[in-house]
């Protein structure tokens, strides 16, 4: 059994009551958007939770160069808990972003450059997942995963700047000015102030949700390798 | 289809759908995480018997 370092407790509760303040902020401290009305609420979680998807999947490519360059299994499970919890909150902007969608561009879905290469980015690493149940070696598995999660990174920036390099309906929210921008997003400074104050939540909530799967990643690397002691 | 509104549109529903969504799969993954860890350290405490009778 695992003891839980005092820090990780900490971490927890201050993850836990920066939630419910950011919370509190979106329904109640943030004014109503005149047109969009009560759906732009889910604007700032929406973003945060596609920013703990980006950053996620920056944390793996980094883990990934550094497992290649020390072999050192830790890295490969950094990597892979950074990728899960990743693939989590791309999953929730995605959805959370369609919804959003329907009342305000009367359309579930639509092919447009973010929505897409943001689908193409959760596909590409739901596939590393796949790829890692199909190696059975560890060390095999871990190399693979680090050179996937590297080149997979790539679809992250094409995410990231596709709003601004294409012609799309989806609103930038940093540097609305932007040529070639379609949409355009001004928000309040108490708008501005809550969707700030998610962005560092939802930070604190990747930092949590990292430690703990990585616990569970090494507790996993643990048990395998008394199963493989134990086949012996 | 907003252009010519007075009030902001009713669009409730859609933000109560949007948390939903964002809190259940947040709560899921929790709850995933924590199952994981639970079996992980039964499937530790069997393994390490099996070694001791070993």
């Amino acid at each position: 059994m695992q003891t839980k370092p005092r820090l990780l407790t900490v971490l927890d509760f201050v993850t836990a009551a920066l939630f419910v303040l950011a919370t509190g902020m979106v329904f109640f401290y943030a004014p109503l958007e005149a047109v969009m009305g009560q759906v732009q609420r889910v604007f700032y979680f929406h973003v945060a939770a596609g920013w703990v998807g980006m950053l996620s999947f920056l944390v793996a490519a980094i883990a990934g160069v550094v497992y290649l360059t020390s072999t050192n299994r830790k890295w490969d499970i950094v990597s892979l808990s950074a990728i899960e919890i990743g693939i989590v909150f791309a999953f929730i902007n995605i959805v959370s972003g369609s919804i959003w969608a329907r009342p305000i561009w009367n359309t579930w879905w639509t092919w447009d450059p973010r929505l897409t290469t943001a689908t193409v980015m959760e596909l590409i690493y739901a596939a590393y997942l796949m790829l890692r149940q199909g190696i059975e070696d560890p060390d095999r598995r871990a190399r693979f995963g680090a050179v996937y999660a590297i080149v997979g990174f790539v679809s992250v920036p094409l995410t990231f700047f596709s709003a601004r390099l294409f012609r799309t309906i989806h609103p930038i929210v940093i540097g609305t000015n932007e040529a070639g921008a379609e949409g355009d997003f001004d928000m309040t400074p108490m708008m501005l102030q809550t969707f700030m104050f998610s962005l560092l939540t939802f930070t604190f909530i990747f930092a949590d949700l990292l430690w703990h799967r990585i616990r569970v990643g090494r507790l996993a690397d643990k048990v395998e390798q008394l199963r493989l002691k134990t086949i012996e | 289809m907003f252009f010519l509104q007075d009030a902001p549109a009713n669009t409730v529903n859609y933000m109560i759908a949007g948390y939903a969504v964002i809190f259940g799969v947040m709560l899921i993954y929790l709850i995933s995480l924590n199952l994981r860890q639970r079996n992980l350290n039964q499937d530790l405490e069997v393994l390490k018997d099996v070694e001791e009778k070993d």
